[in-house]
């Protein structure tokens, strides 16, 4: 039976069936005994592990436990963080699998908060999910719903690869609430452009998985084709939404999943509106935007009379609220490029 | 003093390794061996006498001069062999090569970034403790991972969780040219040991029976689940750090002075004079291990290269 759980509410469902189902399962990572205090009532704290701030010393013990037959959840608490352990993560988590030619699996999930777009500061707002999406033996998931943040994270726990669970802090609404301070605000959301239907949504209670690697048409349309993948899916659904009223028809995929990508669900579309919108939170240069172009190039070029794309600007993440808004995409942008495209 | 079985043990798992690796010299130079070759010799004490602790199942980790543990450990000489030389019957199929290996049969990993196994040693400990198994996590490096940070996160971790890791660090003075002076601020890494309040030994690590003899305790003590603790052994890299190692940064005369210390013969006369064995008994081991090594010359000289589909099998299972 479904009835509506917010974003961190599904997640956090998700990982107790789990846990309930496998004893495998544990957590590790910094200060996880107050973040997932109710696991740790539950299952208790051999499965619920504080770590110290060692990112390398135990993201390291999760990629060596899951090869040794249990199934970590490491939490990275930001994705900024990884570069302290971005060997344990790139040259060992990644690639075990494939140098050992298969013989040790990492059935692991490394989860992190990413995201900005609530003034905290260049390293605590990036997404760089294209970094990871780059390196060969990592999947990467950036659920947008509730009912795939449920969905995508029981997959990611019974996949039997290393798997970065991306969860955007504007969804996410404890993270929101801690990093941005919400007694400060009558209301947070509407004062960091939530969008609300990201961070509450009707979820099944019972498990169920959605796959990594099929991309979700959020909404049909025949006039433009648009892209990505978070946050800026409902940043793209606000859009189409507000252009609908003028008679154009948006036709908006969350791709839900980096690695694997859907390709064929976006060529698909562009075959049909024959423009492409990519919209990434991730920087411009050498990422996802440029990722889905060359896919649309090299399968479908002859079906592309339009590409453009609308991502954070190559540069660091400013504090000022005044200055991220001009580095990140926003309604705004994406609308003007929308509109650009369609007249 | 140890038992005639432990010293004739020992010897096998010495020859092993310098045998095994003469041949894979001679493999590498002749060009069957691609890339880098970073060769064991000189330090063969320090894995014969830790690994003769071990059980198959104990796992192991080590870096780039990860051939010393693997061969310790009773490796099938064929399939490392097969491996070295990039081939479908080696190890890996021929994907990971010298520096990365892989035998899940002997629990054993290696890889090439300097510091890197600590952190992964953790992980068989954690699980080995959390299912009551009283398995012991080996984790090998040379004194220059010793000032990476892992060393000191997984040292920490290691010791707050109470996990049964042996971390060994080879010091063999070089971290490829500079030495030790240079990069470390205490005269002994197994003094670090006491930061994180777990035992630290110095150990000859050219004398095999004193490895034995030094690891036998931390070993068990980590077994009994007491434990983490650091075993630091000086030993020499008789080849430099690898194959085209020009050496010129070495004062003269070290290399003969430490050769003067070899593992090998220093055991041959133990055993003699023990009256464990005779020349003879000793010549007829020797002979046996460099049989075994040639025929795994030949198998991994005649097997087939991976086929090229391979290429992209793997990234994920």
């Amino acid at each position: 039976m479904a009835r509506e759980l917010t974003f961190a509410e599904a997640i956090h469902e998700a990982i107790e069936q789990e846990m309930a189902r496998d004893p495998k399962i544990f957590i590790l990572g910094e200060d996880v005994q107050l973040l997932r205090h109710p696991l740790l009532q539950k299952f208790g704290e051999e499965r619920v592990r504080n770590t110290p701030i060692s990112e390398s010393a135990f993201i390291g013990a999760a990629t060596g436990a899951a090869y040794s037959g249990m199934r970590p959840i490491v939490e990275l608490m930001m994705i900024d963080f990884f570069g302290v352990a971005a060997d344990q993560i790139m040259n060992h988590m990644a690639k075990i699998t494939y140098l050992s030619a298969g013989q040790l699996k990492v059935p692991l999930v490394i989860r992190a908060s990413c995201g900005g777009g609530y003034g905290d500061g260049a390293h605590q707002s990036q997404t760089i999910w294209a970094l990871f999406a780059h390196m060969p033996g990592l999947k990467v998931v950036i659920p947008s719903t509730p009912y795939d943040a449920k969905g995508l994270m029981i997959q990611a726990i019974r996949d039997d690869n290393p798997v970065l669970y991306l969860e955007h802090k504007l969804l996410a609404d404890y993270w929101l609430g801690l990093l941005a301070g919400a007694n400060r605000y009558k209301d947070i959301q509407a004062e960091f452009s939530v969008p609300k239907a990201g961070t509450k949504g009707q979820v099944p209670e019972e498990p169920y998985t959605v796959p990594l690697g099929r991309g979700e048409v959020r909404r049909p349309g025949k006039d433009l084709t648009v892209v990505s993948v978070g946050v800026m899916v409902h940043r793209a659904l606000a859009v189409a939404e507000h252009l609908a009223a003028e008679g154009k028809s948006l036709e908006v995929i969350d791709l839900r999943t980096l690695v694997p990508l859907d390709r064929r669900t976006v060529i698909d579309s562009v075959k049909k509106t024959r423009k492409l919108l990519v919209v990434d939170e991730d920087h411009k240069s050498y990422g996802l935007s440029g990722e889905i172009a060359a896919s649309v190039a090299e399968e479908a070029a002859g079906s592309l009379d339009d590409y453009k794309r609308v991502a954070a600007l190559d540069t660091s993440i400013p504090f000022s609220l005044a200055l991220e808004r001009v580095m990140l995409p926003s309604e705004e942008s994406i609308e003007r490029a929308a509109r650009a495209m369609l007249k | 003093m140890v038992a005639k079985e432990v010293a004739l043990d020992l010897y096998r798992r010495l020859l092993g390794i310098r045998t095994f690796e003469e041949k894979a010299a001679e493999l590498w130079h002749q060009g069957h061996i691609s890339g880098e070759l970073h060769l064991y010799s000189g330090q063969e004490a320090v894995s014969a006498g830790v690994c003769a602790h071990l059980r198959p199942e104990d796992p192991t980790a080590a870096d780039h001069r990860g051939h010393g543990p693997l061969l310790a450990k009773g490796v099938d000489f064929k399939k490392m062999m097969g491996e070295l030389l990039g081939r479908r019957t080696g190890l890996c199929q021929g994907k990971g090569g010298h520096m990365h290996l892989f035998d899940p049969s002997l629990s054993y990993g290696c890889g090439s970034i300097i510091g890197a196994a600590m952190p992964l040693a953790l992980g068989p400990a954690l699980v080995a403790k959390m299912q009551n198994r009283d398995l012991v996590s080996a984790v090998f490096f040379g004194e220059g991972a010793a000032n990476q940070g892992t060393f000191h996160e997984s040292l920490n971790l290691a010791a707050l969780w109470k996990l049964p890791v042996l971390f060994v660090c080879h010091d063999n003075r070089w971290a490829v040219s500079v030495p030790k002076a240079q990069s470390t601020a205490v005269p002994w890494n197994a003094d670090r040991a006491s930061a994180y309040g777990i035992p630290g030994v110095l150990v000859d690590g050219m004398d095999a029976v004193a490895v034995y003899e030094a690891a036998g305790p931390l070993v068990q003590r980590a077994r009994r689940g007491e434990g983490p603790s650091l075993l630091e052994a000086t030993c020499y890299r008789f080849r430099g750090h690898f194959e085209t190692d020009p050496l010129v940064y070495l004062p003269p005369g070290e290399i003969e002075e430490w050769k003067a210390k070899d593992p090998i013969p220093k055991l041959e006369r133990h055993i003699i004079e023990s009256g464990f064995g005779t020349d003879q008994d000793l010549k007829r081991i020797r002979e046996e291990i460099r049989a075994q090594v040639e025929r795994a010359a030949e198998f991994a000289l005649s097997s087939p290269w991976p086929e090229p589909e391979l290429a992209t099998q793997h990234v994920f299972v």
